[in-house]
């Protein structure tokens, strides 16, 4: 099925957010197809981050819905929001350096561990055993996004790709319904870029929805099922790729201005 | 196919590498009145006791979830006060107060907790300091309650089964027991989904967050916990002497509760024994210094902090650990 017919599994309608009066985001809705591969591309300062921090209730929406599953995120907390089944990335890689490898996946599990404190302080049997079924899923996971061998080094050592695989490890570890990749190759050379490219499209094979923000125009354009154009904190375009390309509205507010500067 | 028995034992030991530690050190401990020359040295290490089950709790608190309290004295003393006016006023006897006390004292946290754990660094501090210096004032200045400067005597012991702690002895095998549990649930909760929330937030809250971890609700409940592990040891320590007064919970007080952190190190577990002994043994052993102590206990504050930010054990533990993995880095090279 053409994932664009889909129904959505996440619907903005009408976000708007003012930062100091400044519009960070005026009016903006578009979905996101259940199964699909949707970017957010826009110049710099056009609200990209600020619409990931909105869905992920590190910035309160001063107006507009965010459907998720039925349910309106706006507004709330964001270990609400992660329970929900929505995980992210940053844009500046957020490890946690000091803690292993293994830990900071781990991590990814945290609605999955419980947060019973009685039962963290007695150590039950009922949690030893959810511990050991964690710590295999994160095992499995650092296998597959190729850490497997680091589990108990502290993150903090890890060369820089391995950092941002980990980052990925750790959103994809809990099989979210929603993943929110914020510039997932910002900063590796073309051999990763290809890499984390191949993992999206992997990802989008086995089912997950993912929202991807990304400069990179030739990852975006080789992997998503649809592109979201935001420029001054408005939606200015919405489609496929190569519709989205030959826009004239996109190419004066983007790539036109990419074009000036190269 | 069946798997040599040395492979087996030496999984088993990785595996209940935790208990089994704990179990040694209960052995250890359980021998060490035998080699204490008289009881006064004994009386020294029940001391520690004390201090390390205050120290356990606030280590979470501080070390764990990176957070920083200069006011764990004040509960520390509202443990004593509370057990000491509810047993000498008659109206409980030893181990119920201590549980009432234990449970009022987690309630004054946890109201403490919800205003002040919004704030960050030295306005927390700043707070809890100030949480500290009231309590000390209103056992001081409220005489009619709480004995003024001179307090309260004739603290019962605790007992079970008939048999008082009251002598050195008796006491060294009841504190350090309490010890051991509390340590053990320490451990526990530091291998636990909660535990790694906890070292998440330390290091960054918005990703912590982002990841489901509900900050404010997480330090809070550590705040109420280390509040009570504080009371607990308060009411041992007004049932073994007999006897409080205002001096032993002093903002001073708090600060040697930190110090003791520090040098235990940041979030570990075992070096909070080695922290307390140290800093509770050292006045011992330097007496001819005495009179230069608040200077020795800051110069060794600000020496471990400025070398050392985690702490004198993790710090060193943990320049070990990175110098070994960029090691295995350095044999492996692999592309970038």
């Amino acid at each position: 099925m053409n994932p664009l017919v889909r129904p959505p599994l996440l619907e903005i309608q009408g976000l708007s957010k003012n930062f100091g009066g400044v519009p960070a985001l005026a009016e903006v809705s578009f979905s996101v197809p259940a199964g699909s591969v949707t970017a957010l591309i826009g110049p710099n300062g056009a609200g990209k981050t600020t619409l990931i921090n909105c869905l992920t209730g590190l910035v309160r929406p001063d107006r507009g819905r965010i459907l998720f599953q039925g349910r309106d995120l706006a507004g709330r907390a964001p270990h609400e929001i992660a329970a929900l089944g929505v995980a992210r990335t940053f844009q500046n890689l957020r490890l946690f350096p000091r803690l292993s490898v293994l830990d900071n996946v781990l991590l990814g599990l945290t609605p999955q561990a419980g947060s019973s404190l009685w039962q963290a302080l007695l150590r039950t049997p009922s949690l030893r055993h959810r511990e050991r079924r964690l710590k295999l899923a994160a095992l499995e996971a650092l296998d597959a996004f190729g850490l497997g061998g680091k589990a108990d080094w502290p993150a903090g050592v890890l060369p820089y790709g391995d950092k941002k695989r980990l980052e990925m490890a750790r959103v994809f570890v809990s099989q979210p319904a929603l993943a929110l990749l914020d510039e997932p190759v910002a900063g590796l050379n073309s051999q990763e870029t290809a890499e984390v490219a191949g993992l999206i499209r992997n990802l989008r094979r086995q089912g997950r929805t993912l929202l991807l923000v990304e400069h990179d125009m030739d990852l975006v354009m080789g992997v998503s099922d649809l592109v979201v154009v935001l420029d001054g904190g408005r939606r200015i375009a919405l489609g496929p790729p190569e519709e989205v390309q030959r826009n004239p509205l996109v190419l004066e507010a983007y790539l036109g201005r990419m074009s000036v500067t190269a | 196919m069946r798997v040599p028995l040395r492979q087996r034992l030496w999984w088993f030991i990785l595996r209940h590498r935790n208990g089994l530690t704990v179990w040694l050190a209960a052995g250890g401990l359980a021998l060490l009145p035998l080699l204490m020359p008289t009881p006064y040295h004994l009386g020294l290490v029940n001391l520690i006791g004390i201090y390390a089950l205050a120290v356990l709790g606030l280590n979470l608190f501080i070390g764990y979830a990176g957070q920083i309290s200069l006011g764990h004295a004040g509960f520390f003393g509202l443990g004593a006060y509370g057990s000491a006016l509810l047993t000498v006023g008659g109206w409980l006897t030893p181990w119920p107060a201590m549980f009432l006390t234990a449970l009022l004292v987690g309630l004054t946290a946890f109201l403490l907790g919800l205003p002040t754990l919004r704030l960050h660094g030295h306005y927390l501090a700043m707070a809890t300091l100030g949480f500290n210096y009231i309590v000390h004032l209103v056992l001081v200045q409220w005489d009619a309650v709480t004995g003024g400067p001179s307090g309260i005597s004739g603290i019962p012991p605790l007992t079970v089964a008939g048999v008082a702690f009251q002598t050195e002895s008796r006491f060294y095998y009841l504190i350090w027991t309490a010890v051991l549990l509390a340590l053990t649930l320490c451990l526990n909760l530091v291998r636990s989904g909660v535990g790694r929330g906890l070292a998440a937030l330390a290091q960054d809250e918005e990703a912590a967050a982002a990841l489901g971890v509900n900050v404010r609700r997480e330090k809070v409940r550590i705040f109420v916990l280390s509040a009570i592990y504080a009371s607990v040891a308060g009411s041992l320590y007004a049932h073994y002497f007999s006897y409080v007064n205002p001096d032993g919970f002093c903002i001073f007080k708090s600060l040697d509760l930190v110090i003791m952190v520090v040098v235990g190190g940041m979030g570990s577990i075992w070096g909070t024994l080695f922290g307390v002994s140290f800093i509770t043994l050292l006045p011992h052993y330097l007496e001819f210094l005495e009179a230069w102590f608040d200077i020795i206990h800051g110069l060794i504050l600000v020496v471990i902090l400025i070398f050392l930010p985690q702490g004198l054990i993790t710090g060193l533990w943990d320049h070990l650990r990175l110098t070994l993995a960029r090691r295995r880095l350095l044999a492996r090279p692999e592309a970038p």
